[in-house]
C-alpha cells in the first residue's frame, strides 16, 4: 500500500516560485502521468516527491507518513532518470545490484533477485556487458530493472522515452504499459511533455502549467470535459479550436471550444454554421486536416480518409450536437447548455 | 644500498598507509556510531541525515588542516614577522621595509624582477602562440610540440646545468666547449663570459625560463586556437581577409581570455623561481632577484627572519592583483554551477 | 581549417621552420646527453658536437726521453708509439709535423728532417722513429705535432663514477622516498576534499572554493619562514621525511583541489542522485563511483605533482635539510656545481640522472600531462 498525498505543496528557488499550492491524492497502484509544457514544473514536482528537491511548504505523505524531511533512499521509492543514469564503469549486473548492496542484502540473494529481474526484462544475455555496449532500448530496460529489483512501492519516471527515436518510443510505451499490468500494487508516477504518452498510459493525468495543477482526471475526462481553456488546448491533437467573438456570444460564453473531429464540413450553410475559405489541406491518408480561414480566425477541421475539399473552396463548418465546450471570462468551463 | 632502499620503501608504505587509514577509519567509525540499516524506521532516517551532515567534514578535514597550517597561517605569520626583528622577537615597525628600499641588493633585485616580468611572460606567450600556429598545420605537429614542452619536465637546477654548459667560456685560442661561444667564434667574434656581462646577463638567464615555459604556453594556446569556431574563420575568408588579418583580428581576440591566463600564470611563476639564479650565478654580477634574495636572508648569518619576511611580503604584493582577478573569475563561473 | 586560409609560403618552408625550432629546443639537452657519455678529458677540450663524427684534430705529444734511446746502424734511435700516454687513446694519424704552426706538414710514413740531421718518421698507427746522428742529451723527448682522426667514442664511465662515488645513487633513492608519498598523499586528501566541495552540502562551500583559488597563486616564499620556525619548535618534524611530505602536500593541495573539483563537478548529476536514491552514502558514492570515473584527472595531477616534487630544490633545502644522508638529487646536483664546477663529466652525468626519471614519466604519460595543463586554463571567448 502506498498512497501518496500532497497538501498545499509549494517549492521556491530563492525568489522564483516554482510549484504553487499543489494538492493531489494518488491511490496505491495507480499510474499517474504529470504532463505539461516545458517549464511547467512537472520534473520539479517529481523530484520533490523523490526527495532530490526540498519542499518549501506544505506536506508530502507517502503511505500516510509525512516524508518531507526523509532522505530519498528511505521513502520506499525508485526513480528512472531521463538519461538512465547507468554507472558507465559497472556491468549491467553491477548496475542492477548496486542498490541491494547498499542495503546489505546477502550475496546469494542479490544474485537470485538480479537474475529474476534480468529475465523479466530480457536482459539475461547482457548481464556482463558495460552500458556503452548496449543499445538505447536495452539501457532503458537496465534503468527500469534497477528500480524493480529494489521492490520499491513507488516508481518515478522522468521523461524516460524522450531519448529514444519515434519507432522505439511506441514500442517501449507498450512495454511500460505491460510492465504496469504485471505490477498492479506498484504506484507509478510518470512525467512527460508528450500528451500521447499521457493519454495512452495513464490511469489519471495531472495537467500542470506554470507550477499549478490545472486539472486532474482520467484521460477521457480531460478529453471530454476539459476544465479550462489551457487543458482544452493541451489535450487532443490537433488542438481544439477556441473561438471568441460572435459564435461565443451566441452560445453565451467568452470562448467557444470545438474539436476538429467534431466539426462537419459542408458546402451548404445551415443554422449555427460558420463560413470560411479553405486555406490549406493536409492529407495523411488515414485523416485529413482542413484549415479554414473564417472571420473568427483560422479553424481546423478533421475528416476521415481523403477529403474532397480543395484549397480556395468556400465551406461551412458546423459543430456536432453536444460537442461544444463553453468557457467563461476566466477561461473556466461552463457546465450545462 | 639495499638497506636504504628497504627503509625508504617502509617509510613510503607507512606514509601512504597512514593516510588511507584515516579516511577508511573515520568513515567506518561514523557508520558504526550512527548506524543505518535497510529499514525505513525513524532511527535509521535520523542517523542517515546526521551522517550526511558530519561526513563532508571528515572528507574536508585533512585538507582544511593542511591548508591552514601550510598556507593560510604562514601568510599571516609572515606579515607579522616582517614587522619584527631578525629572530622575530622585538617589534620594529616598518624598519625592515625601510631597510629594503635603501638596500642596493634589494634595488637591484627589484630592477631585475621588472626585467624578468617584462620579458619572460611576453616571450613565452608570443613564442607559444607562434609555435602553436605553426605546428597545427603539419602532420608531425604533436610530435614537434612534445619536444618543445619536454623541458617542462626538467628541474630548474638541471636546466641550469644544461645552459651553463651552453654558455661555457674558454679563453680565446682555446677550443670552446659551450655551443654559444663556439657559434660566436665561428662567425668571427670573440668568446664572451655570458653570465657575467653587465645587464645582458639577466637576459641569458631569462632564456632558460623561456626555454622551459614556452611549452606550457604552446600547449594551452594550441588547445584554445583549436577551439575557435571555424565559422568565424570561414566568414572572414569569404569577406576577403588575408591570413595575418585573420590571425590578429579574428583568432587572437577570441582566445584573449586564455592568453591572459597563460600570461598571468607565467608571471606568478617568474616571481617565485629562485633555482635558476641560485644555480647559475647565486646573484653575483647583479643578477639577483627577489626570490633568491629572500632565500639568502633567510639563512645568512643564522637567518634574518624580519628582512626575509619583508621581501616575501613584497613578492606577495606583486602577486595580489592576479590573485584577486582569479578569484573574481572563479566566482563568476560558479554562479552557473551548483 | 587552415586549408581554407590559403597561406602561400610553401609547405617545405613551414616544415623547415618547425624543424629549426625543434632543433634549437632540443640542442641544449642533447649536448648534455652526448657530453655525459664522453671521456672526461675530451669533454673539457673539445665541443660535444665534434664527438658525433670522426673528426680530424690536431694534437701534440712528446717522444720518449733520452733514456730510452738505443743505438742502431750508427744512429741513435728513440722509438715508440705517439698514442702511448696520450689522452685520446689509439687513433689514426693522418699527418704530422715538427712545428706547432704546421702539424700536418708531413704525410704519414714519410720522414721529416730537422736541421741538425735528426729525423722523425711517424706511421698511421702512431708508431714513430726518432733518430739522431749523435746521442740524445735532452731529457724530455721531442715535441711532435700531428693530426689524428678520432672516431666517436663513448663511455659509461662517468655514470658509474657518479652513481657510486659522488652520492648521486643515494640521492636518487632519497628523491624517490620524498616524491612518491608526496604525490600519493595529496591525491587522496584532495580527492576527498574535491568531492566534498563539488557535490556535498556544506555551509560556506562557495567561500572555501574562493579561498582555494586564491591560494593557488600564493608564493611559496610566504610559507617558508613561519613553517621553518614551526618545524624547529616542534622538534619531531624538522628534517624528517614526514615533514617534507606534509609540506609538499600542503603546497600542492590548492592546485590538486582546484583541478579535481573542476573535474568531479563535471560528472553527470544523475549518477550521483541515482546512487543516493539507491541508498548509497557519500563514502560509498566516492569509492564506487567518483574515484573510478575521475581517473583521468587523478592521473593528470599525479604527473604534475610528481614532476614538481622531483624537481624541487627549495622545499627540500628548507624542510629536509642538507645532511648528506637526506639530500635529494636537485640539491646534490646544485652542490656539485659548486664543488666540482669544472668537472663537466661529473656534472653532465649527474644532471642527466636527475632528469631521466622525469623524462620517462613525461614521455610515457604525455597525454595526461597535457590534459592536466589544460584543465581550467582554456577559457572561452
Amino acid at each position: 500500500m502506498a498512497d501518496i498525498k500532497l497538501t498545499n505543496l509549494n517549492k521556491s528557488y530563492g525568489q522564483v516560485h516554482i510549484l504553487k499550492d499543489v494538492n493531489l491524492e494518488i491511490k496505491s497502484g495507480e499510474f499517474i502521468v504529470f504532463v505539461g509544457p516545458s517549464g511547467c514544473g512537472k520534473s520539479t514536482l517529481l523530484r520533490s516527491i523523490c526527495g532530490l528537491e526540498s519542499i518549501s511548504s506544505g506536506t508530502l505523505e507517502i503511505d500516510h507518513a509525512v516524508v518531507n524531511e526523509v532522505p530519498p533512499s528511505k521513502r520506499g521509492i525508485a526513480m528512472v532518470f531521463q538519461s538512465y543514469a547507468l554507472y558507465p564503469h559497472m556491468s549491467v549486473y553491477e548496475n542492477i545490484s548496486f542498490a541491494l548492496e547498499n542495503q546489505g542484502v546477502p550475496r546469494a540473494e542479490i544474485k537470485t533477485r538480479v537474475e529474476k529481474v534480468a529475465d523479466m526484462l530480457q536482459l539475461t544475455p547482457y548481464l556482463t556487458r558495460l552500458p556503452k555496449a548496449l543499445s538505447g532500448g536495452q539501457r532503458q530496460r537496465v534503468a527500469i530493472g534497477r528500480a524493480i529489483v529494489r521492490g520499491a512501492k513507488v516508481f518515478l519516471f522522468d521523461e524516460p522515452l524522450s531519448n529514444l527515436d519515434a519507432a522505439l518510443r511506441v514500442a517501449t510505451r507498450m512495454e511500460i504499459a505491460k510492465l504496469k499490468r504485471g505490477m498492479p500494487q506498484t504506484t507509478m508516477i510518470y512525467v512527460t511533455h508528450d500528451q500521447v504518452e499521457a493519454m495512452t498510459l495513464a490511469d489519471r493525468i495531472v495537467v500542470l502549467q506554470a507550477g499549478r495543477v490545472e486539472q486532474v482526471g482520467t484521460p477521457m475526462e480531460l478529453y471530454e470535459k476539459p476544465g479550462n481553456t489551457f487543458v482544452a488546448g493541451f489535450i487532443g491533437s490537433p488542438k481544439m479550436n477556441l473561438i471568441t467573438g460572435a459564435p461565443a456570444e451566441k452560445a453565451k460564453c467568452k470562448t467557444l471550444g470545438v474539436r476538429p473531429e467534431h466539426l462537419d464540413i459542408s458546402t451548404k450553410a445551415s443554422a449555427g454554421s460558420m463560413q470560411g475559405t479553405v486555406e490549406y489541406t493536409e492529407v495523411l491518408g488515414s485523416d485529413s486536416f482542413i484549415y479554414v480561414a473564417t472571420e473568427h480566425g483560422l479553424i481546423t477541421a478533421r475528416e476521415n480518409g481523403r477529403t474532397a475539399v480543395r484549397t480556395g473552396d468556400k465551406v461551412h463548418l458546423k459543430p456536432v450536437e453536444g460537442q461544444v465546450h463553453r468557457f467563461d471570462d476566466n477561461g473556466k468551463r461552463i457546465e450545462g447548455k | 644500498m639495499t638497506a636504504q632502499l628497504f627503509s625508504a620503501l617502509l617509510t613510503v608504505v607507512i606514509g601512504v598507509g597512514g593516510c588511507l587509514a584515516y579516511f577508511w577509519g573515520s568513515n567506518t567509525l561514523l557508520d558504526r556510531l550512527l548506524p543505518v540499516d535497510a529499514s525505513n524506521d525513524e532511527r535509521s532516517i535520523r542517523n542517515l541525515k546526521r551522517q550526511s551532515t558530519v561526513r563532508p567534514w571528515l572528507f574536508l578535514l585533512p585538507a582544511l588542516i593542511l591548508l591552514t597550517i601550510y598556507l593560510i597561517y604562514p601568510v599571516f605569520q609572515t606579515i607579522w614577522l616582517s614587522f619584527h626583528d631578525k629572530a622575530g622577537d622585538a617589534f620594529v615597525g616598518l624598519d625592515n621595509y625601510r631597510w629594503a628600499l635603501n638596500d642596493t641588493g634589494f634595488r637591484t633585485s627589484i630592477f631585475n624582477n621588472f626585467l624578468w616580468l617584462l620579458v619572460v611572460p611576453a616571450a613565452c606567450t608570443f613564442l607559444g602562440l607562434v609555435i602553436a600556429v605553426l605546428t597545427d598545420r603539419i602532420w608531425w605537429g604533436p610530435l614537434a610540440k612534445s619536444f618543445i614542452f619536454l623541458p617542462m619536465a626538467i628541474s630548474f637546477v638541471g636546466a641550469s646545468v644544461i645552459w651553463k654548459f651552453v654558455y661555457d667560456y674558454r679563453a680565446e685560442g682555446q677550443e670552446q666547449i659551450g655551443i654559444l661561444n663556439a657559434v660566436v667564434e665561428w662567425f668571427g667574434f670573440s668568446p664572451q663570459v655570458w653570465i657575467a656581462m653587465p645587464f645582458w646577463n639577466n637576459f641569458f638567464l631569462m632564456v632558460i625560463l623561456i626555454w622551459i615555459q614556452t611549452g606550457f604556453a604552446t600547449v594551452i594556446l594550441g588547445a584554445a586556437l583549436r577551439g575557435v569556431p571555424e565559422d568565424t574563420l570561414e566568414a572572414a575568408v569569404i569577406d576577403g581577409a588575408g591570413p595575418f588579418k585573420i590571425f590578429w583580428r579574428i583568432m587572437v581576440p577570441q582566445i584573449m581570455p586564455t592568453i591572459i591566463v597563460v600570461w598571468t600564470t607565467i608571471t606568478v611563476l617568474v616571481l617565485k623561481v629562485f633555482d635558476i639564479v641560485l644555480t647559475m650565478t647565486n646573484g653575483q654580477w647583479d643578477t639577483q632577484v627577489l626570490a633568491n634574495l629572500m632565500f639568502d636572508w633567510m639563512f645568512r648569518g643564522g637567518g634574518d627572519f624580519g628582512r626575509g619576511a619583508a621581501i616575501a611580503i613584497i613578492i606577495m604584493i606583486a602577486v595580489l592583483p592576479i590573485m584577486i582577478w582569479n578569484i573574481r573569475q572563479a566566482n563568476a563561473e560558479q554562479k552557473g554551477g551548483h | 581549417m587552415w586549408e581554407r586560409i590559403r597561406l602561400e609560403p610553401s609547405r617545405f618552408a613551414l616544415h623547415l621552420a618547425v624543424l629549426l625550432i625543434v632543433a634549437m629546443w632540443t640542442l641544449p639537452t642533447a649536448g648534455l646527453l652526448v657530453s655525459s657519455l664522453r671521456d672526461k678529458n675530451l669533454i673539457a677540450t673539445s665541443g660535444w658536437w665534434t664527438a658525433l663524427t670522426t673528426t680530424v684534430r690536431s694534437a701534440q705529444t712528446r717522444t720518449g726521453e733520452a733514456a730510452v734511446q738505443v743505438e742502431q746502424d750508427g744512429r741513435f734511435v728513440i722509438s715508440g708509439n705517439l698514442f702511448e700516454g696520450a689522452g685520446d687513446g689509439p687513433g689514426t694519424i693522418t699527418a704530422f709535423g715538427t712545428r706547432v704552426a704546421k702539424p700536418d706538414e708531413f704525410a704519414v710514413g714519410t720522414t721529416a728532417s730537422y736541421e741538425d740531421g735528426r729525423t722523425l718518421t711517424v706511421n698511421a698507427d702512431g708508431a714513430y722513429s726518432y733518430t739522431s746522428p749523435v746521442k740524445f742529451e735532452d731529457g724530455r723527448g721531442q715535441r711532435v705535432f700531428y693530426m689524428t682522426a678520432v672516431p666517436p667514442k663513448f663511455t659509461t664511465e662517468n655514470y658509474s663514477n657518479v652513481l657510486f662515488s659522488q652520492g648521486i645513487g643515494r640521492a636518487f633513492v632519497n628523491s624517490l622516498t620524498v616524491t612518491i608519498p608526496a604525490t600519493i598523499i595529496p591525491i587522496l586528501i584532495a580527492a576527498f576534499a574535491a568531492y566534498a566541495l563539488a557535490w556535498m552540502k556544506i555551509p560556506g562551500r562557495g567561500f572555501m572554493i574562493s579561498v582555494v583559488v586564491g591560494l593557488l597563486v600564493v608564493p611559496l616564499q610566504m610559507s617558508l619562514i613561519p613553517l621553518l620556525k614551526l618545524y624547529n619548535a616542534s622538534g619531531f618534524l624538522s628534517k624528517t621525511y614526514l615533514g617534507i611530505w606534509l609540506a609538499h602536500t600542503g603546497f600542492g593541495l590548492p592546485f590538486a583541489i582546484y583541478l579535481l573539483r573542476s573535474y568531479i563537478a563535471g560528472l553527470p548529476r544523475d549518477l550521483i542522485e541515482s546512487a543516493q536514491v539507491d541508498g548509497a552514502n557519500d563514502f560509498k558514492i566516492f569509492r564506487r563511483i567518483i574515484l573510478p570515473l575521475s581517473f583521468p584527472a587523478l592521473a593528470s595531477f599525479a604527473i604534475f605533482q610528481f614532476l614538481w616534487v622531483w624537481n624541487d630544490l627549495l622545499v627540500a633545502i628548507v624542510f629536509l635539510g642538507t645532511e648528506p644522508d637526506k639530500t635529494v638529487l636537485t640539491y646534490q646536483l646544485n652542490s656539485l656545481l659548486g664543488s666540482r664546477g669544472g668537472n663537466w663529466e661529473i656534472l653532465t652525468a649527474s644532471a642527466f640522472i636527475t632528469i631521466v626519471v622525469p623524462l620517462l614519466v613525461f614521455f610515457s604519460l604525455q597525454g595526461y600531462f597535457v590534459r592536466g595543463l589544460l584543465a581550467g586554463s582554456v577559457k572561452g571567448g
